[in-house]
């Protein structure tokens, strides 16, 4: 019957429980049922709002209302990627709910049971890997909720649970014509206490209601009418304003202080001297921005990172790279790529270089948080990418455990990467200046704040090397990374079970569909004492950018044409193949062959965790200023099942636009340990007029699903680099490409690093 | 600067008198004070839009408009544009679904309302120039000139 589901109003029938079979249920939330665990009081909140429904508590996942209502929790933060919808279309889907009776509730933080599997059962938004992470076990959840109600159906009406079928929101007995709604099994369904094990289709065969149909987002009708609520929103009763003056180096404090000037303010109550800073208190956020920008302090000159700057990075990371016998920590490791390299024909370098960057989420940085007057509990309101992160961390601030910590999940303003550090430290933050003024809180980071405590993509120097045979075929590849530390700053408690592998430098590195025998990338991270984080599209963004530029590189050495390179050098493998489909697509959408005066066409290929993306920019260079118009960008993405399909284009228009930014214009300076830029007139971002116009086909495929939520990004500095060479001639080998720098390279028909 | 001062003004259609530091921002009245946190903060110096309100009908921002000049003016914020988000643009906002963090959609809304005052029916190169103060990091620059396209057209 499942296969003969249709658009509207199909049935769909049901499969007799098979215990002999293990399932893919992950985590303990699969293997509990019922309310065994307790319900949460998030659920326990959405089921009294239904105004003389009774509820009933089917799972974790699930309650489901008298009145036909079905309460949902979805697990992930929201910060713009449409999770908060996402994941209850596929539990829902599979449990054939009526999606408009679907109330979504966000999940409370319990990472064993709304965990997500990719992230070892933390509650963790990043990465790309919510739909990802939770798809098997969401739709699992799904099956076994429509499996109690189908269940609860044969035995009111005492028929077999074989002859019933469902259709959305409704049991239905063909054979007698009767049919049941969701709601009126809940006023007499019995719930067990054991999940009942359901086999679910593998993706390959299964027949979809919801999934893949558009269904719009929940969070944007909000988002039109300034109803949606951020953290930076929240007020709650007594509450009072925070800012603090953060140290301009990681790990630097104040020595001496002069806030005479600052508590001259009207409004300002009180100036807290922190261990990394300095905090004021005041009843309205603009006496707290004053006093703040009237504070003067005189920092300890003890922090690693006071005397560091770009330049010196560069040349330090680059004196590194070169240095063969300065071995890295493997990260990617395929057969033996220094014998390969010993016997290769010719052997050929590149190296690539990139600034930081920042993640100007558009909602500056913020929390706001209650501590008792004891000081033995607190009450948050955050926009945060890890819901047990916060937390852990929150608890650990006051020295008090994590179930005295009341957790209220708002809307994120952007997230990037931004909000998922270990330390969080923008909640604590307000957490310790509730602490110290006795009352609640809410501290918020100016722009300028925001730029100057950033935590940013690193400063990169990658060097390639590759191995060619006599007749030009690669058989070598040897990528060295060389980079601010990442995860040991951001995320010391993964890091120390990491082995030294960053996986936030050094991903993007490997090259699964390229089929190279020999591969070596190895990563040579450096204590500089800077504050780096993911940011979007993490490591990729610039090892994929080094990747495809060598790649051209190569070639253009050999004189082919840069798409038939990528093609031969893809492996003949179910993935090589659908690789080879998003750059053929890619190139037909742009007209490959088709010269056009004036303009340079260049590609880029990727595959980002599975999923397959390829782009062609169209470009023309302002011999004059240096400046780079990028007129057009083709893309095209296969991740897989599209759970939203429309939203995959939204996200890839998005990444795209980010991918923009990095490529041309987004650049942080570190001068003596410090961030020189301030706000958007210095760290500029792409506007309107910066855009190309896109062209973005989505290939769906059956596969399981993979990310969407930031693919494209490497593609844009890649394949604007190659367009630059097809038109000019000179490699572009430093994101971001700006004018200055493309003019000393158009001078001298190539980059020497500026 | 240091003396609190009243300012009465009106904030969608409501008389409001305020008390606050005399060259505190709009943005931070209508916020912490009024409670129409509908208007973002963003950059504090007129730079990305997110602030953008009507002042006396025009787009403004309401972070650099220092309280003290607001006595008797009339003030538009996104909470007071069109009851039940029935403006043309709130509508064809959500037929392209443009929002993702929807954290600027306020202020693109209230300066694409200001453009189809002064313009009907926009031309796509204007509709560039003019929302060309407004940053939107999350890109959903696309979704946004077919929203006010959608808007022109179905106005």
């Amino acid at each position: 019957m499942r296969g003969m589901r249709d658009e509207g109003g199909g049935m769909r029938g049901v499969e007799a429980p098979n215990a002999s079979r293990r399932r893919f249920m992950l985590g303990a939330a699969g293997l509990t049922f019922g309310v065994a665990l307790g319900v949460p009081d998030a659920m326990k909140q959405a089921v009294a709002q239904a105004a003389g429904a009774k509820g009933v508590f089917v799972s974790p996942w699930v309650t489901l209302y008298t009145d036909g209502t079905v309460a949902i929790m979805s697990p992930a933060a929201e910060m713009g990627q449409g999770s908060l919808t996402s994941l209850p279309i596929i539990l829902a889907d599979e449990m054939d709910a009526d999606w408009s009776r679907v109330k979504i509730v966000p999940a409370p933080p319990r990472g064993k049971l709304y965990g997500n599997p990719a992230f070892g059962g933390e509650q963790y938004t990043a990465g790309s890997a919510t739909v990802r992470g939770y798809f098997n076990s969401l739709r699992q959840f799904g099956a076994q909720v429509r499996y109690v109600l189908v269940d609860n159906a044969a035995r009111h009406w005492g028929v077999p649970h074989g002859e019933l079928a469902t259709e959305p929101g409704y049991v239905v007995h063909a054979k007698s014509g009767r049919r049941i709604g969701y709601g009126e099994i809940a006023a007499f369904a019995r719930i067990p206490a054991q999940a009942p094990e359901i086999e679910v289709d593998p993706v390959s065969k299964a027949q979809f209601r919801l999934v893949g149909r558009d269904v719009p987002r929940v969070d944007v009708a909000g988002k039109v009418n300034g109803t949606a609520q951020y953290s930076i929103d929240v007020q709650v009763p007594g509450m009072i304003y925070g800012t603090i003056l953060r140290e301009p180096v990681e790990g630097a404090a104040p020595e001496r202080i002069d806030d005479g000037a600052a508590r001259a303010i009207e409004g300002v109550i009180r100036v807290v001297p922190l261990q990394f800073g300095v905090g004021v208190l005041a009843d309205t956020p603009w006496a707290a921005f004053k006093a703040k920008n009237a504070l003067k302090v005189a920092w300890s000159r003890k922090a690693r990172g006071w005397g560091f700057s770009s330049a010196k990075g560069y040349e330090q990371f680059a004196a590194v790279g070169r240095d063969l016998g300065r071995k890295g920590v493997a990260w990617e490791t395929k057969g033996d790529a220094a014998a390969a390299l010993a016997k290769a024909a010719t052997v050929v370098e590149g190296e690539y270089r990139a600034d930081y960057a920042y993640h100007a989420q558009m909602e500056p940085l913020n929390s706001v948080a209650a501590v008792s007057p004891a000081g033995d509990s607190v009450e948050i309101w955050v926009g945060t990418q890890s819901q047990t992160i916060t937390v852990t961390a929150v608890a650990k601030a006051l020295g008090i455990t994590e179930d005295k910590v009341k957790f209220n999940g708002l809307l994120l303003g952007g997230g990037f990467g931004r909000r998922g550090n270990r330390d969080v430290e923008f909640i604590v933050d307000s957490v310790l200046m509730s602490k110290a003024a006795g009352r609640p809180v809410k501290v918020m980071w100016t722009r300028e704040d925001d730029v100057h405590n950033g935590r940013f993509r690193p400063l990169y120097v990658n060097r390639i090397r590759a191995g060619l045979d006599a007749s030009g075929k690669v058989i070598a590849w040897h990528h060295r990374v060389v980079s601010d530390e990442v995860l040991a700053f951001m995320d010391p408690v993964r890091y120390k079970t990491s082995k030294g592998r960053d996986n936030i430098a050094m991903r993007g590195t490997e090259m699964p569909t390229y089929a190279i025998a020999d591969q070596l990338s190895e990563g040579l991270q450096q204590a500089t004492g800077m504050r780096t984080n993911p940011l979007r599209a993490i490591g990729v963004g610039q090892n994929s950018f080094a990747n495809e530029v060598f790649i051209d590189e190569l070639a253009a050495k050999q004189g082919v044409d840069p798409v038939e390179f990528r093609l031969r050098l893809l492996a003949n493998t179910p993935l090589g193949q659908r690789a080879r489909h998003v750059i053929e697509e890619a190139a037909r959408m742009a007209e490959w062959k088709r010269k056009r005066p004036g303009r340079g066409l260049g590609i880029a290929y990727l595959d980002y965790s599975g999923t397959q993306v390829a782009g062609v920019a169209e470009v023309s260079v302002d011999r004059q200023s240096g400046a780079i118009k990028v007129h057009n960008f083709w893309c095209t993405i296969d991740c897989g099942v599209a759970v939203q399909p429309d939203n995959v284009i939204a996200q890839t228009e998005s990444s795209i636009v980010y991918g923009l930014g990095l490529a041309l214009m987004e650049r942080i300076t570190i001068e003596d340990g410090a961030v020189k830029q301030s706000n958007f007139y210095d760290y500029q971002v792409p506007r309107m007029a910066d855009l190309p116009d896109v062209h973005i086909k989505l290939i769906p495929t059956r596969n399981h699903p993979t990310g969407a939520g930031q693919m494209a990004t490497p593609l844009v500095p890649s394949a604007i680099s190659n367009a630059v060479f097809q038109l000019t001639g000179a490699r572009l080998r430093q994101q971001p490409m700006l004018p200055d720098r493309v003019k000393l390279a158009l001078e001298q028909g190539g980059q020497r690093f500026a | 600067m240091s003396q609190m001062i009243a300012t009465t003004l009106t904030v969608n259609g409501k008389s409001q008198t305020v008390t606050a530091l005399p060259d505190t921002p709009l943005l931070w009245v209508l916020r912490e004070q009024l409670k129409l946190t509908g208007t973002k903060y963003g950059c504090g110096v007129g730079q990305c839009g997110a602030c953008t309100v009507h002042i006396d009908g025009k787009p403004n921002y309401a972070c650099l408009n220092a309280i003290k000049d607001l006595g008797g003016r009339r003030v538009t914020t996104i909470e007071g544009l069109a009851p039940n988000s029935s403006h043309p643009l709130q509508k064809a906002w959500l037929a392209e679904q443009v929002p993702q963090c929807g954290y600027c959609q306020s202020g693109q809304i209230m300066r694409a309302a200001a453009l189809l005052r002064e313009n009907r029916s926009p031309s796509r190169q204007e509709i560039v120039d003019y929302m060309q103060s407004n940053i939107c990091r999350c890109g959903t620059y696309y979704r946004i000139v077919r929203a006010i396209e959608r808007a022109a057209k179905e106005a």
